[in-house]
């Protein structure tokens, strides 16, 4: 009898700890949402004064003088669009080559270094990036690059205005480019982690039919791995649209809307940078964290059009019941 | 090169060319011999069988006919496999004419993260440009062969992942197939499925091997025995016994090879 007793208030304690556990992980869970709710109304509340008086009217206007107190959100909110889309342009291509190299096609022992320093590439401060792009990049791009693609591409019709401007290594552009140097690191990682995910024998099966590398990629470990992929580029994009530092350094910082990429611009995220201290003004202050609120809607917008892509992609490969 | 085969109490003899023939064929996994002096003839239209214990080998010699160990580098094979009279391990020989040639299928069902009908239509479109009422017939014409067209006739479109286990190796068969290959490698093709999807697959090897030459690896003997018309014992590498399925079974010339069979290891 009494070893009965003593299992069962084992057993009761043992209940109590997994009960404590729960409630615990639980808080834990929770207080994702308390914070997440948190920031939301901090930034509602803050952003009040510029939304009840201007309005969606923010989003249109390109002015920005704290003098006249005259706030338009749409020239940072263009700059950090067009940037975030010059990183990927450039980016996502460039990581994908880097991870077919890495997963398909490297020799064993250039494997681990070279992805090493490709992780490496992404603990980089994003400061350094900044310095290395205002001492190092924006000077050699001026010198080099820059006035061959103004005299060639920016001679095209119609799309060549994009490629036009002052060529002092300033501006949107050389901001999306270093922007892309930063994302690729977290996008190749993680396409090259979730391509070694794929069944070596689906892709033996793939080659077993006289497919070439290119094929094998493209058909098979891509639809396959779509998910992490996509995933990936999201990661990528939340750095490009979030990333203060090194955009503040090289974009300009004007408020500036134009076609031409080579001009100096601003981003949401170094417009706060900048500006943020020197904002004493309350008008000012709120029209700063409306910048913020926006930017924060933007990455969310990103996420639900993840989720999306990733739905019309699968029903695309056919019902699975 | 002529084959006098006896199956069973029927004693059918039936004649058959070479279709792949092996000669002092070596394997290395970097510096470790997979495979030693491997001298074979595969008939042609005919199943032949693969036996052995694990790690013999059986399915590293599958995986030589179609190179598919060159995927992994560190990997090599020395020796001679001629396809038709043609050496395939020449470096100079095409490998992916050759996986045309050479069809194959895994342990596993491998159906690619697409549609039934683009699963058969992704290793065509390789080889050939057909318009698309030639590649319905096509993929028509491969699933009927794999004895799957009534099943999936309907869901074409949706995805091959939404098929049974027994199903999606009948497509991979069917994909294997479809481009038209002369000789099928199926490497252990029913080791994942349930018996009855195991008995189907096996009725179907019999059917396809009036068309093409198939080579199967495989741990059942019974196996084997059901499906093949010539068996090969290996073991440690080697290539201890080649000789027709009734006889193989029934009597053994090597010692190994009936230990083996009769249970008393492996």
């Amino acid at each position: 009898m009494a070893r009965a007793n003593g299992s069962t208030s084992k057993a009761n304690s043992f209940a109590l700890q997994d009960k404590i556990f729960g409630y615990s992980t639980q808080f834990f869970a929770l207080l994702v949402l308390v914070t997440l709710v948190g920031i939301i109304a901090s930034l509602f509340m803050g952003s009040w004064q510029t939304l009840s008086e201007t309005g969606p009217k923010f989003f249109v206007t390109d002015t920005w003088d704290p003098v006249r107190k005259v706030f338009g959100g749409m020239a940072p909110l263009w700059g950090t669009i067009i940037t975030a889309t010059i990183a990927l342009v450039i980016g996502v291509p460039v990581s994908f080559g880097i991870a077919i190299f890495l997963t398909e096609m490297c020799p064993p022992a250039l494997k681990r270094p070279l992805g090493t320093a490709v992780e490496l590439l992404a603990a980089i401060p994003s400061i350094i990036y900044g310095m290395w792009g205002l001492f190092v990049f924006a000077p050699l791009f001026a010198e080099t690059l820059q006035p061959v693609m103004i005299n060639t591409l920016g001679k095209i019709p119609v799309i060549g205005v994009v490629f036009q401007g002052t060529p002092n290594g300033f501006g949107v552009f050389t901001a999306g480019v270093i922007l892309s140097v930063m994302v690729i690191p977290f996008i190749a990682s993680v396409m090259r982690d979730v391509f070694d995910t794929t069944p070596p024998i689906l892709k033996e099966s793939a080659y077993g039919l006289g497919a070439t590398t290119w094929e094998v990629v493209w058909n098979v470990v891509l639809p396959y791995t779509k998910a992490g992929v996509i995933g990936g580029i999201m990661l990528g994009l939340g750095r490009a649209l979030g990333e203060t530092m090194a955009v503040t350094f090289v974009i300009g910082n004007a408020y500036n809307i134009s076609p031409k990429l080579f001009e100096p611009g601003n981003s949401i995220a170094s417009s706060l940078a900048n500006e943020f201290n020197e904002a004493s003004d309350p008008a000012h202050l709120s029209a700063l964290i409306t910048l913020g609120l926006t930017l924060f809607v933007l990455s969310f917008c990103v996420l639900a059009a993840s989720r999306w892509m990733l739905s019309t992609l699968t029903k695309r490969e056919g019902k699975r019941t | 090169m002529a084959f006098q085969v006896a199956l069973g109490d029927t004693a059918v003899a039936e004649v058959a060319t070479t279709k792949i023939g092996i000669k002092n064929l070596n394997f290395f996994y970097g510096t470790f011999q997979g495979l030693r002096n491997i001298t074979l003839e595969i008939p042609e239209r005919q199943v032949t069988a693969f036996i052995g214990p694990s790690g013999c080998g059986k399915s590293t010699l599958l995986r030589t006919l179609n190179r598919m160990y060159s995927l992994y580098p560190g990997q090599r094979a020395e020796g001679e496999i001629n396809l038709n009279g043609v050496n395939v391990l020449d470096p100079k020989h095409d490998l992916n004419a050759l996986r045309g040639q050479v069809g194959m299928v895994f342990q596993k069902p491998t159906p690619f993260p697409m549609s039934i009908y683009d699963n058969i239509a992704f290793g065509v479109k390789l080889y050939e440009s057909l318009n698309r009422s030639d590649m319905d017939e096509r993929v028509e014409w491969a699933l009927k062969k794999a004895a799957l067209w009534t099943e999936a006739k309907d869901k074409l479109n949706q995805s091959g992942l939404s098929l049974s286990g027994g199903q999606q190796q009948r497509l991979c068969i069917a994909r294997g197939i479809a481009v038209k290959p002369e000789v099928l490698l199926l490497d252990e093709p029913t080791s994942a499925l349930d018996p009855i999807s195991t008995a189907r697959i096996e009725e179907l090897v019999s059917e396809l091997r009036t068309d093409y030459t198939i080579v199967m690896v495989t741990h059942n003997m019974q196996q084997a025995a059901r499906v093949s018309q010539h068996t090969a014992y290996m073991y440690l590498g080697e290539l201890i016994e080649f000789t027709p399925t009734a006889q193989i079974f029934v009597k053994p010339k090597d010692k190994r090879t009936e230990d083996y069979i009769t249970g008393r290891f492996g």
